[in-house]
């Protein structure tokens, strides 16, 4: 029992389809340890169903903005929607300012939509560690896309990649310098990009500009090609376009069977780095290991154990069968 | 990992003046909390609903328009109804003596007029949530 509640009454009100609960159970795996653990134990097995889509790209590119409109035509369709709505903490205070909703003000009149803003927190890769844990828990309350929209800075791309079947990465004409920084990455893991603005004077030569670099990329036979589309999410043009790539990179997906091996190794990451987590935690926080490393760092000041003789020496304490 | 304390602060109705909403989000973001700030015009629907999509501890009310005495049972009936009825709600503006005193009854926490300190709403908060 803790301030949220008890979690078996939040689960069974979760299973009945509550908002509420739902909000609730969120906030247990932000706050981690064996209760949100209890939490992943009961809702894993309905999880696997929604289409993950991330929404990266430079900050004030207009992620926001698009993943609204995006959303309004997912729902057209009939797609139930889980957002969830990433911005930093403040290294400094902790505290953070979670201004996402101000763009997507339509969607709280709709109760199938479910925005959640995280705060960053500890994370340095511009996604809240607890990104995935969220997700699953749309996806297991019956969401069947989960969006989830970077900080933008960072390397969000890159971590998105490791989270989402597809990727939309947001630009915009006038952040040149900006992309170019970025562009590395971002196209590597882009598989459809927005040139957002498109009322802007240079969108039409920044698509084009943006279609040739792509272009210069080595794509294997049958595999997909990463498109542009011209949109802006200010005058609602263009959403349909970015909409029918999405469903299009979707598609593409799940004829080739890619979907199904995609879902299978982002999983693998998944307890790999979950068992990295844990492995360093206990290592940490074992006493016979803050012995040794106690009582052998002066030899290691002194010049007389190596690092390494240190770390063989703590390796005979642990036992992997 | 620590509890944080989350925080929602919302303009409901139609005045567009939302200098004070923001000084006041600031301020306790840098006081530690997460604090979500939804934007101009919603309606009690959007502010209830938004509050327990995101599970927040707090809400807070900025209306300078005087239709506080409409707004606020409003959104505390809906917080209710949603199930988070034990979310604390607080309020900021231009609001008369007699309406806070009845406003107060009603559930709503404290409210804070012009001129207040943002540092007293800090401590307002955080003499609730003492862990953050």
């Amino acid at each position: 029992m803790n301030r949220r509640g008890d979690i078996g009454a939040l689960l069974e009100r979760f299973g009945r389809g509550e908002v509420a609960a739902a909000a609730r159970l969120i906030s247990v795996l932000e706050d981690g340890g064996d209760e949100a653990e209890r939490v992943l134990d009961a809702i894993f097995p309905g999880t696997g169903g929604a289409w993950r889509i991330g929404f990266t790209g430079p900050p004030g590119a207009g992620k926001s903005s698009l993943v609204h409109r995006v959303t309004g035509r997912m729902r057209a369709r009939g797609h139930r929607i889980g957002i969830i709505a990433v911005d930093p903490t403040s290294p400094f205070t902790g505290g953070a300012l979670l201004g996402d909703r101000i763009r997507m003000q339509s969607l709280s009149a709709d109760p199938e939509v479910f925005v959640r803003s995280l705060a960053s927190r500890g994370s340095l890769g511009g996604i809240s560690n607890c990104t995935d844990e969220t997700a699953d828990l749309l996806d297991a309350f019956g969401k069947d896309i989960v969006l989830i929209e970077t900080v933008g800075v960072g390397q969000s791309e890159l971590e998105i990649a490791e989270k989402a079947h597809t990727v939309v990465v947001v630009l915009v004409p006038e952040s040149g310098d900006g992309i170019q920084a970025m562009k590395a990455g971002l196209m590597e893991i882009g598989d459809v990009f927005v040139m957002n603005k498109a009322d802007h004077e240079q969108a039409v030569g920044a698509a084009a500009e943006l279609e040739e670099t792509l272009r210069l990329k080595d794509v294997p036979d049958g595999a997909w090609v990463p498109r542009v589309v011209l949109a802006s999410a200010r005058e609602d043009t263009g959403i349909e376009d970015l909409v029918a790539v999405m469903v299009e990179h979707r598609r593409h997906l799940e004829e080739r069977g890619l979907m199904e091996k995609m879902r299978r190794r982002i999983l693998r990451a998944r307890v790999r780095n979950a068992i990295m987590d844990r492995m360093e935690r206990r290592l940490r926080e074992s006493p016979s290991v803050r012995a040794v490393l106690e009582r052998r760092m002066e030899a290691v000041y002194r010049g007389e154990a190596s690092p390494y003789r240190v770390v063989r020496e703590l390796e005979e304490l642990v036992t992997i069968r | 990992m620590a509890r944080k304390v989350r925080v929602l602060i919302a303009k409901p109705g139609l005045d567009g003046h939302d200098r004070g909403a923001k000084v006041v989000a600031n301020a306790l973001k840098d006081a530690g909390m997460e604090v979500i700030y939804t934007g101009l015009h919603q309606t009690p629907e959007m502010i209830a609903e938004s509050a327990v999509q995101e599970d927040v501890d707090v809400v807070g009310l900025s209306i300078l328009s005087g239709a506080h005495m409409t707004m606020f049972p409003r959104v505390l009936g809906l917080l209710r109804e949603k199930g988070a009825a034990d979310m604390l709600v607080f309020g900021g503006g231009i609001i008369p003596a007699e309406d806070v005193e009845e406003l107060e009854k009603l559930g709503v926490a404290r409210i804070f007029g012009p001129g207040t300190d943002t540092g007293d709403i800090v401590s307002f908060i955080r003499d609730r949530f003492p862990a953050n």
